[in-house]
Parts: structure tokens; C-alpha cells; sequence
């Protein structure tokens, strides 16, 4: 194992896949996260509640560097990737490659799926195999096939995003993302743009993802889903991790803290 | 009017379509590629080539292509700096004057087509490239240009077809296109009015032959929009494909 992991490590015998210490990050004068600590174990299931505004996409997007902390490190798998100052404040990576090559472990399924438009669903999923990756496109298209099955829009691989329904764009984004056999899955909201009879079918394919035993972080509204899935859930408020924990002690009746609130509406 | 007559003239008019079709290909391939590298500049924020190519596109296109013609035909010479130079070679013939002209109007006017079509390219599909490991030319190559070339299509096919009309513009450089043939014949026989019919035609069939170029690429490069149904075809309008 190549361990680079931090002296803060909590366990070192077991070593975390997303491990996170001290990260900040604001939008102006707005402070989005303010200093969250936060690791995920190999093969754990993490859920991410809290309303809007407290800072749940942002933590997901520092992980994979989509949005540059402004101080706090990030490491995967045991690699951090290293910042530095920028003229001008904030930061910047040290070494992009590096950068690409931690985004290129990390899968990101997105709100709004962003699958590309100009592609096919097929053309979708092994877009980065075959052009990050370098892997040999017989290889990679036979994986994407499967990859459709699994998530259920194998008859789809020949069309276009566009007419797909919601449901099934989303379901090419996850086999998108898992064509690159990622070590982490991160998922931001990944059923809140979809409409409530398309909402189950993405959530299977979750679930399922979850049994096989992957490691994922999942950003989401749907509390019964994150109870029943989760190892771990987390709460956040106002850009702190308020509770965390296993979701039957989280959940727990009479747990009279601000996420039974959160969980009443 | 005397359709014999007309017959001639268009018949004589036909050497200058290759002139015609030679400036305006030249000037519009040259022109593109100078465009791209403009439009990144601008929308990458290359400072300071991006105030350069800002003052650029401000001044091509705020002036006649005419003007910028007769500025680069009958000014340059006035420097001795360019007559002395190796690039006299070229700008003392009214061919490359021409040239010069079109490619640096149409990459004025390219590049502020796909600045905007760079810009129009959706966020969200440019994270999900990032989140890939994907990142630079790799990026730019496979997802954001694609999608803006998309987006800049029948914006730049209207470019294509201004630039094909502009090319009667170098007749005025003593250039032998279309036009350059029609004044020609006109100066000898004073009968503008079939000249000028011949010589429209011409360009409207080039025009319309272009057209049916960059329809055709359209649907091409937009496979998810193309009508279903066989109902509307080339001609009719385009309809909204709900998923």
C-alpha cells in the first residue's frame, strides 16, 4: 500500500479511501465548509444529508477537486493531492497530471447528469476509457455494453442523451462513470432533477452498486434511501459535519438533535 | 431583354467561378483556422494577445471590407519597410491583397461566431469531462469543441455564404472573378442589366449549392435531431424533437 495518508489518520490499520481534514472553502464572503474532518473507510457507504446551502455538493466537489478548498487536504486512496498558493488568493493544484490522474479514480455521477451531448450513450461511457485511460476501444466498448446492461439501457446504447428520459440519462451517467472502475463513486444528488416515477429506477441501480461492496459517497434528499443503505450517514448544517454515524444510531427515536428536525420538515 | 445576349455573357462569365470559388474557399479555410486560435484567446483570457485580438475584431469589423481592400492594396506600398521586404513578393499582387483582405475580415467575424459558441458550451458537460481526468487540449478536443462547432454551425454557414459575395470585391482590385469579368464586359458593350442578371446567377447558385453543403453537415453532425418521421425533409422546417 502506498501510504501517504497524515499523521491525523484515525486507524491506520484500516485505511481510508476518502480521508479529509481541515477543509475550508468560501464563496466570497459566503463560508461554505468550515472545517470539516471526514473519512470514508474501503467499501463503505457514506450518505451526506442537509438542506440547501449547508454544504454537502460543495465537500463532494473539493474531494475531486472540482472546486478548489481554500485551505484543508483532500487525500484518496492514499495519494493527497497537493496545493499551492495562486497569485491572487485561493489555490491552485501543484501538479495538474496529478490532479487529472486522482480525477480519473474518483466517479462523479452530477445532478443534471452532463452527459455529453454529442455522443452517443455508448460514445458516453467510453469516451474516457479509451482517451484518459488509453485503453483499447474493443476492450472498452465490450465493458461499456455490459456496464449499460447492468444499469439496465442496453437497447440504448446507439442514441443520443437527448432522447433519453431522465431516468435512463442518469443510469448512462453512472455507467459513464463506473467505466473508469473507480475507487470512489461520488454521487451529488443524483436523483433531485428527475421526476418521482424515475427516481426508484436510478436508486436500484444505486443500491445495487452499494451491495457489490463499492465505495461511495452520496449526496441526497431521499432519507429511507440513505437509511438503507448507508454504513455511515452524515449530517451537515451551515457548513460543519453536525452527526455522523451508523444511520441506526443516527435515526435513532428520540435523537432529538437538528437532523430528527431536518428529517421531520 | 435579350436572352441571347445573356447566354453569352454567362457563358463568358464561367471563367471567373474558379477565381471566385478559389478566394472564398482559401479565405475561408485560412480565415476559420485564424478564428479558432482568436476565439480561444478571447474566451481563455490569453493576456495580453486577448486586448490584441479585441482591438482586432473591433476595428475588421467595424470598418468596410472595401476600405480594408483598398487600405492593403493601395496603402502598403507607401512603406518602404514592406517594399524592401520578402512580403512584397506577395502584397504587390492584387490576388494576395484580396486574399489578405477576406481571410482577415471573415476571422473577425469567425472568431466573435465561436467565442460565442464556446461560450454556450454547457458547464456541467465540461465538469463531467474534468471529473473524468480529462483536462486541456484533450478537453477542448473531444468536448468542448465538438459541442461548440455544433452550436457555431448555421451561424458560420451564414458566414460562408456573406464571404462568397464578398469575393466580388476583389473584381475592384483588378482581380478577373465574376464580377471583374461582368464590369469588363459591361465596359465594353454598356448592357449592365443582362450582365448583372448572368452574373447573380451565378452567385446564387453558388450560394444555394452552399447552403445545401452546410444543411447537410448539420444534420450530420446533429444525428439527435434529425426528423424521425419522413415527413418534413430538406426544406421544411426543422422540427422540435421532444424526447
Amino acid at each position: 500500500m502506498n501510504q501517504m495518508t497524515p499523521p491525523t489518520q484515525p486507524d491506520p490499520i484500516q485505511p481510508s479511501a476518502v480521508s479529509v481534514r481541515g477543509l475550508r472553502k468560501r464563496y466570497g464572503a459566503l463560508e461554505v465548509l468550515k472545517g470539516i474532518d471526514f473519512d470514508a473507510r474501503r467499501g463503505e457507504v457514506v450518505s451526506i444529508l442537509g438542506s440547501s446551502g449547508s454544504g454537502k455538493s460543495t465537500l463532494l466537489r473539493c474531494i475531486n477537486m472540482l472546486e478548489i478548498p481554500e485551505a484543508g487536504t483532500v487525500t484518496v486512496d492514499g495519494t493527497e493531492i497537493a496545493l499551492v498558493a495562486q497569485r491572487g488568493g485561493g489555490r491552485r493544484p501543484a501538479d495538474a497530471r496529478a490532479m487529472d490522474r486522482m480525477r480519473a479514480r474518483i466517479g462523479m455521477v452530477f445532478q443534471d447528469f452532463n452527459l455529453w451531448s454529442h455522443k452517443t450513450v455508448l460514445g458516453n461511457v467510453i469516451e474516457a476509457p479509451t482517451h484518459v485511460q488509453k485503453r483499447p476501444r474493443a476492450d472498452c466498448i465490450a465493458e461499456a455494453r455490459a456496464l449499460l446492461d447492468k444499469v439496465g439501457i442496453a437497447d440504448k446504447a446507439d442514441q443520443y442523451p437527448a432522447r433519453l428520459s431522465g431516468g435512463q440519462q442518469q443510469r448512462a451517467a453512472i455507467a459513464r462513470a463506473l467505466a473508469m472502475n473507480p475507487t470512489v463513486m461520488l454521487f451529488d444528488e443524483p436523483t433531485s432533477a428527475l421526476d418521482p416515477e424515475l427516481v426508484g429506477e436510478v436508486l436500484r441501480v444505486i443500491r445495487a452498486l452499494a451491495e457489490e461492496g463499492r465505495t461511495m459517497l452520496i449526496v441526497t434528499h431521499e432519507i429511507n434511501f440513505a437509511r438503507d443503505i448507508s454504513d455511515t450517514v452524515v449530517f451537515m448544517n451551515e457548513g460543519v459535519i453536525e452527526e455522523s454515524g451508523p444511520p441506526e444510531e443516527v435515526f435513532a427515536p428520540g435523537n432529538n438533535t437538528r437532523l430528527a428536525r431536518f428529517i421531520e420538515g | 431583354m435579350d436572352f441571347e445576349f445573356l447566354g453569352q455573357t454567362f457563358l463568358k462569365l464561367l471563367p471567373g467561378i474558379p477565381v471566385t470559388l478559389e478566394l472564398a474557399t482559401v479565405s475561408l479555410l485560412l480565415g476559420a483556422c485564424l478564428a479558432l486560435v482568436f476565439a480561444v484567446i478571447r474566451v481563455r483570457r490569453i493576456r495580453p494577445l486577448n486586448w490584441l485580438v479585441i482591438g482586432y475584431v473591433y476595428v475588421f469589423r467595424g470598418t468596410p471590407l472595401l476600405v480594408q481592400l483598398f487600405i492593403i492594396y493601395y496603402g502598403l506600398a507607401q512603406f518602404p519597410e514592406i517594399r524592401n521586404s520578402f512580403a512584397w513578393t506577395y502584397l504587390r499582387e492584387p490576388y494576395w491583397c484580396a486574399l489578405l483582405a477576406l481571410v482577415l475580415n471573415t476571422a473577425a467575424y469567425g472568431s466573435e461566431i465561436l467565442r460565442g459558441a464556446l461560450l454556450s458550451v454547457p458547464r456541467g458537460q465540461i465538469m463531467a469531462a474534468q471529473a473524468c481526468g480529462m483536462s486541456g487540449l484533450l478537453l477542448f478536443r473531444r468536448i468542448s469543441f465538438p459541442i461548440a462547432l455544433r452550436q457555431a454551425l448555421p451561424a458560420y454557414g451564414n458566414e460562408f455564404i456573406l464571404m462568397i459575395k464578398a469575393t466580388s470585391l476583389a473584381s475592384l482590385v483588378t482581380l478577373a472573378d465574376v464580377t471583374g469579368i461582368a464590369a469588363r464586359i459591361i465596359a465594353e458593350t454598356y448592357r449592365p442589366v443582362e450582365v448583372f442578371v448572368a452574373a447573380g446567377t451565378i452567385y446564387l447558385t453558388i450560394c444555394y449549392g452552399l447552403i445545401l453543403l452546410v444543411r447537410l453537415a448539420e444534420t450530420r453532425l446533429n444525428p439527435d435531431q434529425r426528423d424521425p418521421a419522413p415527413v418534413a425533409r430538406v426544406g421544411a422546417a426543422r422540427k422540435e424533437v421532444t424526447p
